[in-house]
């Protein structure tokens, strides 16, 4: 029943990353087509139009909520994955152990790094 | 509780891997696996390298490390992945609520499978997945500047 739960889980992460990621992936690799949210001249990457993101809190919010998902989605998958070897309970324990960990770890630093940067672009620290 | 009983995965690695007899959504599956472990791969790098923007470190930028012509393809290649799987995923998710996967019906011979029923979705979807491949090539190759 948890399994199922995960497994849910897991499809719904999924809707919500085609959303957000979708719109990361218009910004970031259709910018020269789209110009979405990157007002100054260069490329939709450039150190300018990132900072004008990070200053929006609307993207520091998405971008939290899709490391989230995305976190969540991709680890639980690797470990469907691995537990299809037909793995000791022992190891499975352990597999488990060491994705929550990577994943709440890289969670914390990039929620970290998404306020900080939000925190930088609205004071104007960088020009 | 009910415990779930496990089954011995005999065919190990070749168990993932191995489309056997079955249709090509079997085989849309293994790719769907293949392109979500590189896209893992890639975020979890992603994570760290744009996280060093809290230092005003800009690795991505003209001039940066990631900047390079092989990153740059490195990135178009992610991209790939992403429209595939994303699209794919969308199938996966319909197919495992139920839909487009036709009704229940008498097993008369010739039997049907709904494996037919299914097709066309898969057939709707790759091409969604082109669409969405085109704009980015577009843009890879610099034909939107």
């Amino acid at each position: 029943m948890r399994e199922t739960k995960y497994w849910t889980w897991h499809m719904t992460a999924g809707v919500v990353i085609l959303v957000l990621l979708g719109l990361h992936m218009v910004i970031m690799h259709l910018g020269s087509i789209t110009h979405l949210f990157a007002p100054h001249a260069g490329e939709a990457v450039s150190r300018e139009n990132s900072l004008f993101r990070d200053g929006q809190l609307f993207f520091t919010i998405t971008y939290i909520l899709l490391l989230g998902v995305a976190l969540y989605h991709g680890l639980y998958g690797l470990r469907t994955i691995l537990f299809e070897l037909t793995l000791k309970p022992a190891v499975e324990k352990a597999v488990s152990v060491v994705l929550l960990v990577v994943g709440l770890g890289l969670f914390g630093l990039g929620t970290w790094a998404a306020v900080a940067v939000h925190a930088i672009a609205i004071t104007g620290a960088r020009g | 509780m009910a415990e779930i009983k496990r089954y011995d995965n005999r065919l190990g690695v070749w168990g993932w891997l191995g489309g056997g007899r079955w249709g090509i959504e079997r085989y849309a599956y293994i790719l769907h696996r293949l392109t979500g472990l590189g896209i893992l791969l890639y975020f979890l790098m992603h994570i760290v390298v744009t996280s060093l923007r809290a230092f005003g470190v800009y690795l991505w930028v003209e001039g940066g490390f990631f900047h390079q012509p092989i990153f740059k393809l490195g990135e178009f290649l992610v991209f790939a992945a992403f429209a595939y799987h994303a699209m794919n995923g969308v199938r996966l998710v319909l197919v495992e609520l139920g839909f487009a996967v036709g009704k229940p019906i008498e097993p008369i011979y010739p039997y049907k499978t709904s494996l037919n029923v299914q097709r066309p979705l898969l057939i709707a979807m790759m091409i969604l997945a082109v669409v969405f491949l085109a704009a980015g090539g577009y843009e890879f190759l610099g034909l939107a500047k």
